[in-house]
Protein backbone atom coordinates (compact mmCIF):
# COMPACT_ATOMS: atom_id res chain seq x y z
CA UNK A 1 0.00 0.00 0.00
CA UNK A 2 2.59 2.20 0.74
CA UNK A 3 3.96 4.62 -2.29
CA UNK A 4 7.09 3.15 -3.39
CA UNK A 5 9.33 6.17 -3.45
CA UNK A 6 13.18 5.96 -3.26
CA UNK A 7 15.54 8.90 -2.50
CA UNK A 8 16.98 10.20 -5.50
CA UNK A 9 21.04 9.67 -6.07
CA UNK A 10 22.08 12.87 -8.61
CA UNK A 11 24.81 12.66 -11.05
CA UNK A 12 25.70 14.32 -14.19
CA UNK A 13 23.34 12.99 -16.19
CA UNK A 14 20.34 13.94 -13.88
CA UNK A 15 17.55 16.17 -15.28
CA UNK A 16 16.51 18.76 -12.13
CA UNK A 17 13.38 20.96 -12.19
CA UNK A 18 12.19 23.47 -9.86
CA UNK A 19 8.61 21.88 -8.97
CA UNK A 20 5.82 24.10 -9.82
CA UNK A 21 4.80 24.33 -6.16
CA UNK A 22 8.65 25.82 -5.26
CA UNK A 23 8.91 29.10 -6.44
CA UNK A 24 11.86 30.99 -7.50
CA UNK A 25 11.15 34.59 -7.63
CA UNK A 26 12.66 38.02 -7.19
CA UNK A 27 11.06 40.05 -4.21
CA UNK A 28 11.05 43.82 -4.82
CA UNK A 29 10.18 44.66 -1.51
CA UNK A 30 13.70 43.47 -0.28
CA UNK A 31 15.60 43.58 -3.46
CA UNK A 32 16.55 39.53 -3.09
CA UNK A 33 15.63 36.11 -4.86
CA UNK A 34 13.87 34.15 -2.39
CA UNK A 35 12.41 30.37 -2.61
CA UNK A 36 8.94 29.98 -1.60
CA UNK A 37 7.84 26.14 -0.79
CA UNK A 38 5.69 24.38 1.35
CA UNK A 39 6.12 26.25 5.48
CA UNK A 40 9.61 27.26 4.00
CA UNK A 41 11.20 30.68 3.25
CA UNK A 42 14.95 30.16 1.78
CA UNK A 43 17.24 32.96 0.44
CA UNK A 44 19.69 31.44 -2.20
CA UNK A 45 22.90 33.80 -2.78
CA UNK A 46 23.44 34.81 -6.57
CA UNK A 47 25.27 31.61 -7.23
CA UNK A 48 22.54 29.22 -5.92
CA UNK A 49 20.12 31.46 -7.89
CA UNK A 50 22.18 31.00 -11.31
CA UNK A 51 22.27 27.60 -10.55
CA UNK A 52 18.22 26.96 -10.08
CA UNK A 53 17.60 29.31 -12.66
CA UNK A 54 18.83 26.77 -14.97
CA UNK A 55 16.93 23.93 -13.44
CA UNK A 56 14.11 24.02 -16.42
CA UNK A 57 13.66 20.49 -16.98
CA UNK A 58 15.44 20.02 -20.01
CA UNK A 59 19.30 20.26 -19.47
CA UNK A 60 21.21 17.69 -17.39
CA UNK A 61 23.56 18.70 -14.51
CA UNK A 62 27.16 18.09 -16.97
CA UNK A 63 25.01 20.79 -18.84
CA UNK A 64 24.65 23.06 -16.59
CA UNK A 65 28.10 22.85 -15.12
CA UNK A 66 29.29 23.40 -18.81
CA UNK A 67 26.40 26.07 -19.04
CA UNK A 68 27.67 27.94 -15.87
CA UNK A 69 31.80 27.03 -16.36
CA UNK A 70 31.52 29.98 -19.14
CA UNK A 71 30.30 32.23 -16.63
CA UNK A 72 32.10 31.36 -14.08
CA UNK A 73 35.36 31.22 -16.69
CA UNK A 74 36.30 27.89 -14.22
CA UNK A 75 36.44 24.49 -15.73
CA UNK A 76 32.60 22.38 -15.58
CA UNK A 77 35.23 19.47 -13.90
CA UNK A 78 35.92 22.10 -10.96
CA UNK A 79 32.30 23.69 -10.63
CA UNK A 80 30.41 20.17 -11.29
CA UNK A 81 31.21 18.63 -7.70
CA UNK A 82 29.56 21.36 -6.10
CA UNK A 83 26.83 21.76 -8.40
CA UNK A 84 25.67 18.80 -7.23
CA UNK A 85 26.08 18.97 -3.85
CA UNK A 86 24.25 21.74 -3.71
CA UNK A 87 21.49 20.34 -5.75
CA UNK A 88 21.95 17.02 -3.71
CA UNK A 89 21.08 18.87 -0.84
CA UNK A 90 17.78 20.33 -2.23
CA UNK A 91 16.83 17.07 -3.78
CA UNK A 92 17.06 15.63 -0.17
CA UNK A 93 15.16 18.58 0.97
CA UNK A 94 12.38 17.83 -1.88
CA UNK A 95 13.12 21.50 -3.13
CA UNK A 96 14.10 19.92 -6.41
CA UNK A 97 12.77 17.08 -8.56
CA UNK A 98 14.13 14.79 -11.31
CA UNK A 99 12.13 15.33 -14.68
CA UNK A 100 12.12 11.73 -15.05
CA UNK A 101 10.61 10.80 -12.11
CA UNK A 102 8.66 13.86 -11.69
CA UNK A 103 5.99 12.88 -14.08
CA UNK A 104 4.13 16.05 -14.45
CA UNK A 105 3.19 15.72 -10.23
CA UNK A 106 5.19 17.88 -7.85
CA UNK B 1 17.51 46.12 17.44
CA UNK B 2 16.41 49.47 19.11
CA UNK B 3 15.32 51.13 16.54
CA UNK B 4 13.43 49.61 12.93
CA UNK B 5 11.58 46.58 12.91
CA UNK B 6 12.10 43.98 9.85
CA UNK B 7 9.71 43.31 7.34
CA UNK B 8 7.27 40.57 8.22
CA UNK B 9 7.46 36.92 6.24
CA UNK B 10 4.42 35.01 7.50
CA UNK B 11 0.79 35.52 8.66
CA UNK B 12 -1.46 33.10 10.05
CA UNK B 13 -4.91 33.85 9.39
CA UNK B 14 -7.86 32.27 11.90
CA UNK B 15 -10.62 33.03 9.47
CA UNK B 16 -12.90 31.50 12.22
CA UNK B 17 -13.10 29.50 15.22
CA UNK B 18 -16.01 27.44 14.38
CA UNK B 19 -14.82 23.78 13.41
CA UNK B 20 -16.71 20.41 13.24
CA UNK B 21 -13.85 18.66 15.80
CA UNK B 22 -13.80 19.05 19.43
CA UNK B 23 -10.12 18.36 20.19
CA UNK B 24 -9.11 19.34 23.75
CA UNK B 25 -5.56 19.97 22.62
CA UNK B 26 -6.56 23.32 20.39
CA UNK B 27 -4.70 26.08 20.93
CA UNK B 28 -7.92 28.26 20.14
CA UNK B 29 -8.61 30.51 22.86
CA UNK B 30 -11.23 29.02 25.39
CA UNK B 31 -13.67 31.80 24.71
CA UNK B 32 -14.19 30.98 21.37
CA UNK B 33 -15.92 33.48 19.24
CA UNK B 34 -18.81 32.90 17.01
CA UNK B 35 -19.26 33.44 13.66
CA UNK B 36 -21.22 36.96 14.14
CA UNK B 37 -17.72 38.37 14.80
CA UNK B 38 -15.76 37.13 12.09
CA UNK B 39 -14.56 39.76 10.07
CA UNK B 40 -16.50 39.91 6.61
CA UNK B 41 -15.23 38.93 3.16
CA UNK B 42 -14.08 42.08 2.30
CA UNK B 43 -12.20 42.99 5.23
CA UNK B 44 -10.08 40.33 4.88
CA UNK B 45 -9.17 40.80 1.13
CA UNK B 46 -8.31 44.16 2.27
CA UNK B 47 -6.00 42.91 5.08
CA UNK B 48 -4.40 40.48 2.92
CA UNK B 49 -3.52 43.16 0.53
CA UNK B 50 -1.87 45.36 3.35
CA UNK B 51 -0.24 41.97 4.46
CA UNK B 52 1.05 41.86 0.58
CA UNK B 53 2.32 45.73 0.55
CA UNK B 54 3.77 44.65 4.25
CA UNK B 55 5.67 42.25 2.67
CA UNK B 56 4.13 38.92 3.97
CA UNK B 57 5.36 36.09 1.47
CA UNK B 58 3.47 33.41 2.89
CA UNK B 59 -0.37 32.92 4.51
CA UNK B 60 -1.48 30.16 6.71
CA UNK B 61 -5.30 30.10 6.21
CA UNK B 62 -6.46 28.43 9.43
CA UNK B 63 -8.80 28.40 12.35
CA UNK B 64 -11.23 27.01 13.55
CA UNK B 65 -11.86 25.32 10.07
CA UNK B 66 -11.58 27.76 7.55
CA UNK B 67 -13.20 25.97 4.92
CA UNK B 68 -16.34 26.32 6.66
CA UNK B 69 -15.81 30.01 5.47
CA UNK B 70 -18.10 30.48 1.93
CA UNK B 71 -15.41 33.10 0.54
CA UNK B 72 -12.65 30.87 0.82
CA UNK B 73 -11.62 30.86 -2.57
CA UNK B 74 -11.90 34.46 -3.34
CA UNK B 75 -9.59 34.68 -0.61
CA UNK B 76 -7.09 32.27 -1.90
CA UNK B 77 -7.12 34.25 -5.42
CA UNK B 78 -6.72 37.79 -3.89
CA UNK B 79 -3.88 36.30 -2.06
CA UNK B 80 -2.39 34.22 -5.69
CA UNK B 81 -2.73 37.69 -7.40
CA UNK B 82 -0.47 39.08 -5.13
CA UNK B 83 1.49 36.35 -5.81
CA UNK B 84 1.49 35.47 -1.97
CA UNK B 85 2.42 31.67 -1.45
CA UNK B 86 -0.90 30.28 0.65
CA UNK B 87 -0.69 27.26 3.16
CA UNK B 88 -4.46 25.91 3.77
CA UNK B 89 -4.39 24.28 7.07
CA UNK B 90 -7.46 22.19 7.66
CA UNK B 91 -9.27 19.56 9.10
CA UNK B 92 -10.62 18.09 6.05
CA UNK B 93 -13.65 16.78 7.15
CA UNK B 94 -15.60 19.27 5.35
CA UNK B 95 -13.61 19.76 2.27
CA UNK B 96 -15.69 17.47 -0.74
CA UNK B 97 -13.79 16.85 -3.98
CA UNK B 98 -15.17 19.90 -5.96
CA UNK B 99 -14.20 22.27 -3.22
CA UNK B 100 -10.74 21.26 -3.49
CA UNK B 101 -10.60 21.72 -7.06
CA UNK B 102 -11.73 24.96 -6.67
CA UNK B 103 -9.40 25.92 -4.14
CA UNK B 104 -6.53 24.65 -6.10
CA UNK B 105 -8.16 26.48 -9.53
CA UNK B 106 -8.03 29.88 -7.31
CA UNK B 107 -4.06 29.60 -6.57
CA UNK B 108 -3.75 27.22 -3.61
CA UNK B 109 -0.44 26.55 -3.17
CA UNK B 110 -0.56 23.96 -0.19
CA UNK B 111 -2.16 22.04 1.69
CA UNK B 112 -1.56 20.98 5.24
CA UNK B 113 -4.34 18.18 7.02
CA UNK B 114 -4.67 17.32 10.47
CA UNK B 115 -4.99 13.79 11.59
CA UNK B 116 -5.60 13.09 15.32
CA UNK B 117 -4.88 9.73 15.23
CA UNK B 118 -3.48 7.53 12.55
CA UNK B 119 -6.36 5.21 13.17
CA UNK B 120 -10.07 5.69 12.82
CA UNK B 121 -10.69 4.80 16.52
CA UNK B 122 -7.66 7.28 18.35
CA UNK B 123 -9.24 9.74 15.44
CA UNK B 124 -12.62 9.20 16.48
CA UNK B 125 -11.75 9.42 20.02
CA UNK B 126 -9.88 12.50 19.95
CA UNK B 127 -11.52 14.74 17.57
CA UNK B 128 -15.55 13.33 17.97
CA UNK B 129 -16.04 13.48 14.53
CA UNK B 130 -17.67 10.11 12.82
CA UNK B 131 -15.70 8.99 10.12
CA UNK B 132 -13.34 11.70 10.49
CA UNK B 133 -10.07 9.34 9.15
CA UNK B 134 -11.89 8.15 5.90
CA UNK B 135 -12.96 11.83 4.94
CA UNK B 136 -9.14 13.27 5.68
CA UNK B 137 -7.54 10.32 3.44
CA UNK B 138 -10.09 11.20 0.92
CA UNK B 139 -9.17 14.50 1.22
CA UNK B 140 -5.60 13.93 1.14
CA UNK B 141 -5.47 11.66 -1.87
CA UNK B 142 -7.88 14.20 -3.77
CA UNK B 143 -5.44 16.79 -3.49
CA UNK B 144 -2.34 14.26 -4.69
CA UNK B 145 -4.81 13.86 -7.41
CA UNK B 146 -4.70 17.52 -7.71
CA UNK B 147 -1.03 18.03 -8.08
CA UNK B 148 -1.19 20.04 -4.55
CA UNK B 149 1.58 19.13 -2.03
CA UNK B 150 0.49 17.86 0.84
CA UNK B 151 2.03 17.42 4.93
CA UNK B 152 0.26 15.60 7.61
CA UNK B 153 0.09 17.66 10.90
CA UNK B 154 0.36 15.30 13.89
CA UNK B 155 -0.07 17.00 17.08
CA UNK B 156 1.06 14.42 19.60
CA UNK B 157 0.11 14.12 22.95
CA UNK B 158 -0.09 10.95 25.70
CA UNK B 159 -3.31 9.65 24.09
CA UNK B 160 -1.82 9.21 20.19
CA UNK B 161 2.30 9.47 20.99
CA UNK B 162 2.19 5.43 21.23
CA UNK B 163 1.05 6.33 17.06
CA UNK B 164 4.32 8.22 15.85
CA UNK B 165 5.43 5.41 13.70
CA UNK B 166 1.84 4.50 12.38
CA UNK B 167 1.77 8.15 11.51
CA UNK B 168 5.50 7.83 9.16
CA UNK B 169 3.41 5.05 7.28
CA UNK B 170 0.28 7.02 6.89
CA UNK B 171 2.15 9.98 5.70
CA UNK B 172 3.95 7.77 3.25
CA UNK B 173 0.83 5.67 2.08
CA UNK B 174 -0.83 9.54 1.20
CA UNK B 175 2.22 10.48 -1.17
CA UNK B 176 2.53 13.46 1.54
CA UNK B 177 5.77 15.69 0.71
CA UNK B 178 6.19 16.30 4.97
CA UNK B 179 4.90 15.33 8.53
CA UNK B 180 4.64 17.17 10.95
CA UNK B 181 5.48 15.28 14.27
CA UNK B 182 4.29 18.11 16.30
CA UNK B 183 4.02 17.87 19.86
CA UNK B 184 1.15 20.07 21.75
CA UNK B 185 2.39 23.24 23.05
CA UNK B 186 0.02 23.68 26.27
CA UNK B 187 -1.77 26.96 25.46
CA UNK B 188 -6.04 27.46 25.07
CA UNK B 189 -7.46 24.05 25.74
CA UNK B 190 -4.44 22.09 25.92
CA UNK B 191 -3.21 23.82 28.83
CA UNK B 192 -6.53 23.05 30.36
CA UNK B 193 -6.18 19.38 29.79
CA UNK B 194 -2.39 19.58 30.12
CA UNK B 195 -3.21 16.92 32.70
CA UNK B 196 -4.99 14.37 30.84
CA UNK B 197 -2.66 15.24 27.38
CA UNK B 198 0.90 15.67 28.50
CA UNK B 199 2.77 12.53 27.71
CA UNK B 200 5.31 10.88 30.42
CA UNK B 201 9.14 11.49 30.05
CA UNK B 202 9.86 7.59 29.13
CA UNK B 203 6.98 8.13 25.79
CA UNK B 204 8.64 11.49 24.97
CA UNK B 205 12.36 9.81 24.76
CA UNK B 206 11.14 7.42 22.95
CA UNK B 207 9.75 9.26 20.50
CA UNK B 208 12.19 11.33 19.81
CA UNK B 209 14.75 8.54 19.18
CA UNK B 210 12.22 7.15 16.70
CA UNK B 211 11.64 10.55 14.73
CA UNK B 212 15.57 10.86 14.27
CA UNK B 213 15.82 7.27 13.12
CA UNK B 214 12.66 8.23 10.70
CA UNK B 215 14.50 11.41 9.39
CA UNK B 216 17.71 9.47 9.08
CA UNK B 217 16.30 6.58 6.77
CA UNK B 218 13.84 9.06 5.11
CA UNK B 219 16.01 11.96 3.60
CA UNK B 220 15.46 12.70 -0.02
CA UNK B 221 11.43 11.25 0.89
CA UNK B 222 9.53 12.75 3.44
CA UNK B 223 10.48 15.80 5.16
CA UNK B 224 9.81 15.24 8.87
CA UNK B 225 9.32 18.64 11.03
CA UNK B 226 9.53 17.80 14.73
CA UNK B 227 8.31 19.96 17.58
CA UNK B 228 9.81 18.28 20.37
CA UNK B 229 7.70 18.46 23.83
CA UNK B 230 9.57 21.80 25.90
CA UNK B 231 7.99 20.40 29.14
CA UNK B 232 11.20 18.24 29.34
CA UNK B 233 13.95 19.81 27.64
CA UNK B 234 16.83 22.51 29.69
CA UNK B 235 16.44 24.98 27.03
CA UNK B 236 13.21 26.96 25.57
CA UNK B 237 12.10 26.82 22.29
CA UNK B 238 13.03 30.24 20.34
CA UNK B 239 9.39 31.13 20.16
CA UNK B 240 8.07 32.82 16.86
CA UNK B 241 12.10 33.01 16.43
CA UNK B 242 11.56 36.24 18.62
CA UNK B 243 8.37 37.66 19.70
CA UNK B 244 7.55 40.20 16.22
CA UNK B 245 9.97 39.34 14.54
CA UNK B 246 8.94 38.05 11.10
CA UNK B 247 5.72 36.58 11.72
CA UNK B 248 2.03 37.69 13.10
CA UNK B 249 -1.52 36.67 13.41
CA UNK B 250 -5.09 37.44 12.79
CA UNK B 251 -7.62 36.17 15.03
CA UNK B 252 -11.57 35.87 13.29
CA UNK B 253 -12.56 39.07 14.65
CA UNK B 254 -9.69 41.17 13.52
CA UNK B 255 -7.65 41.70 16.45
CA UNK B 256 -3.55 41.26 15.04
CA UNK B 257 -1.47 39.85 17.36
CA UNK B 258 2.18 38.29 17.48
CA UNK B 259 1.59 34.59 18.11
CA UNK B 260 -1.65 32.75 18.61
CA UNK B 261 -1.79 32.93 22.14
CA UNK B 262 -0.68 36.30 23.10
CA UNK B 263 -4.12 36.79 24.31
CA UNK B 264 -3.60 34.75 27.19
CA UNK B 265 -0.77 37.99 27.87
CA UNK B 266 -3.91 39.54 29.66
CA UNK B 267 -1.59 42.65 30.77
CA UNK B 268 -1.49 43.47 27.17
CA UNK B 269 -3.90 44.90 24.95
CA UNK B 270 -4.35 44.29 21.15
CA UNK B 271 -5.15 46.65 18.63
CA UNK B 272 -7.93 45.49 15.23
CA UNK B 273 -7.01 45.44 12.17
CA UNK B 274 -10.72 46.70 11.95
CA UNK B 275 -9.23 50.53 13.43
CA UNK B 276 -5.72 50.80 12.34
CA UNK B 277 -3.45 49.68 9.39
CA UNK B 278 -1.44 46.37 9.68
CA UNK B 279 1.57 48.53 8.99
CA UNK B 280 0.80 50.72 12.42
CA UNK B 281 0.10 48.08 14.33
CA UNK B 282 3.18 45.85 13.53
CA UNK B 283 5.70 49.04 13.50
CA UNK B 284 4.29 51.03 16.08
CA UNK B 285 1.77 49.47 18.34
CA UNK B 286 2.67 48.47 22.25
CA UNK B 287 1.85 45.13 22.09
CA UNK B 288 3.89 44.09 18.88
CA UNK B 289 7.01 46.05 20.71
CA UNK B 290 6.48 44.90 23.96
CA UNK B 291 9.17 42.35 23.99
CA UNK B 292 10.71 43.17 20.56
CA UNK B 293 14.70 42.55 20.85
CA UNK B 294 16.10 42.17 24.33
CA UNK B 295 15.44 45.94 26.25
CA UNK B 296 12.83 44.32 28.13
CA UNK B 297 14.48 40.86 28.88
CA UNK B 298 15.56 39.86 32.94
CA UNK B 299 19.12 40.65 33.81
CA UNK B 300 18.80 36.73 33.51
CA UNK B 301 18.22 36.40 29.96
CA UNK B 302 20.13 39.62 28.92
CA UNK B 303 22.91 37.90 30.45
CA UNK B 304 22.54 34.59 28.91
CA UNK B 305 24.98 33.14 26.54
CA UNK B 306 21.54 31.84 25.07
CA UNK B 307 19.83 35.04 24.31
CA UNK B 308 19.98 35.51 20.74
CA UNK B 309 19.55 31.36 20.29
CA UNK B 310 15.90 31.38 22.19
CA UNK B 311 15.26 35.28 22.67
CA UNK B 312 14.19 34.07 26.37
CA UNK B 313 11.33 31.26 25.27
CA UNK B 314 7.78 32.08 25.49
CA UNK B 315 5.97 35.00 26.29
CA UNK B 316 3.18 33.29 26.76
CA UNK B 317 4.40 30.29 29.03
CA UNK B 318 6.26 32.64 31.08
CA UNK B 319 3.42 34.81 31.54
CA UNK B 320 0.83 31.48 32.60
CA UNK B 321 3.13 29.76 34.47
CA UNK B 322 4.84 32.78 36.63
CA UNK B 323 2.30 35.94 35.99
CA UNK B 324 5.13 38.07 34.47
CA UNK B 325 5.68 37.60 30.93
CA UNK B 326 8.96 39.62 31.10
CA UNK B 327 10.29 36.09 32.76
CA UNK B 328 12.30 33.57 32.02
CA UNK B 329 10.53 30.70 30.06
CA UNK B 330 9.89 28.40 32.72
CA UNK B 331 11.48 25.80 30.20
CA UNK B 332 14.45 26.84 31.17
CA UNK B 333 17.12 25.51 33.10
CA UNK B 334 17.69 28.70 34.66
CA UNK B 335 14.03 29.70 35.60
CA UNK B 336 13.44 29.18 38.94
CA UNK B 337 10.02 28.19 38.30
CA UNK B 338 11.74 25.09 35.78
CA UNK B 339 10.60 22.68 38.94
CA UNK B 340 6.66 24.17 38.89
CA UNK B 341 6.02 23.79 35.54
CA UNK B 342 6.07 20.00 35.53
CA UNK B 343 4.13 20.00 39.14
CA UNK B 344 0.79 18.91 38.54
CA UNK B 345 -1.14 16.02 39.12
CA UNK B 346 -2.48 13.89 35.86
CA UNK B 347 -5.96 13.02 35.13
CA UNK B 348 -7.65 11.10 32.26
CA UNK B 349 -10.78 14.37 31.87
CA UNK B 350 -10.63 16.18 28.79
CA UNK B 351 -13.00 18.58 28.33
CA UNK B 352 -13.93 18.62 24.76
CA UNK B 353 -13.44 22.27 22.72
CA UNK B 354 -16.64 23.86 22.38
CA UNK B 355 -17.99 27.40 21.44
CA UNK B 356 -19.73 28.77 24.36
CA UNK B 357 -18.73 26.21 26.58
CA UNK B 358 -18.54 26.93 30.30
CA UNK B 359 -15.32 25.71 31.92
CA UNK B 360 -14.58 25.30 35.86
CA UNK B 361 -11.00 26.08 35.44
CA UNK B 362 -9.16 24.47 38.39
Amino acid sequence: MTVARKRAILTADSVPILPAHVRLVFNEKRESWVVLAPEKILWPDDISVLILQNCDGARSIGEIARALSKEFSAPSSEILGDILEFLQDWSDRLLIRLAEQSGGKP
Amino acid sequence: MSGGTDIPLGLLAELTHRCPLQCGYCSNPLELLKANRELDTETWLDVFRQAADLGVLQVHLSGGEPTLRQDLEDIVACLARSGVYTNLITAAVTLPGDRLKALKNAGLDHIQISFQGATDETTFRIGHYKNAFEKKRAAARQARALGLPLTINAPIHRLNIEEVPAFVDLALELDAERLEIANVQYYGWAELNKAALLPDREQVTQQIDFVTRAREDLTGVLNIDFVPPDYYADYPKPCMGGWAKDAFMIAPDGTMLPCHAAQSITSLSFENVREKPLQAIWERSDSFNAYRGTDWMSDRCKACPRRDIDFGGCRCQAFAVTGNATETDPACIKSPFHEELRAFPTSTTVHKRMIGATIAKV
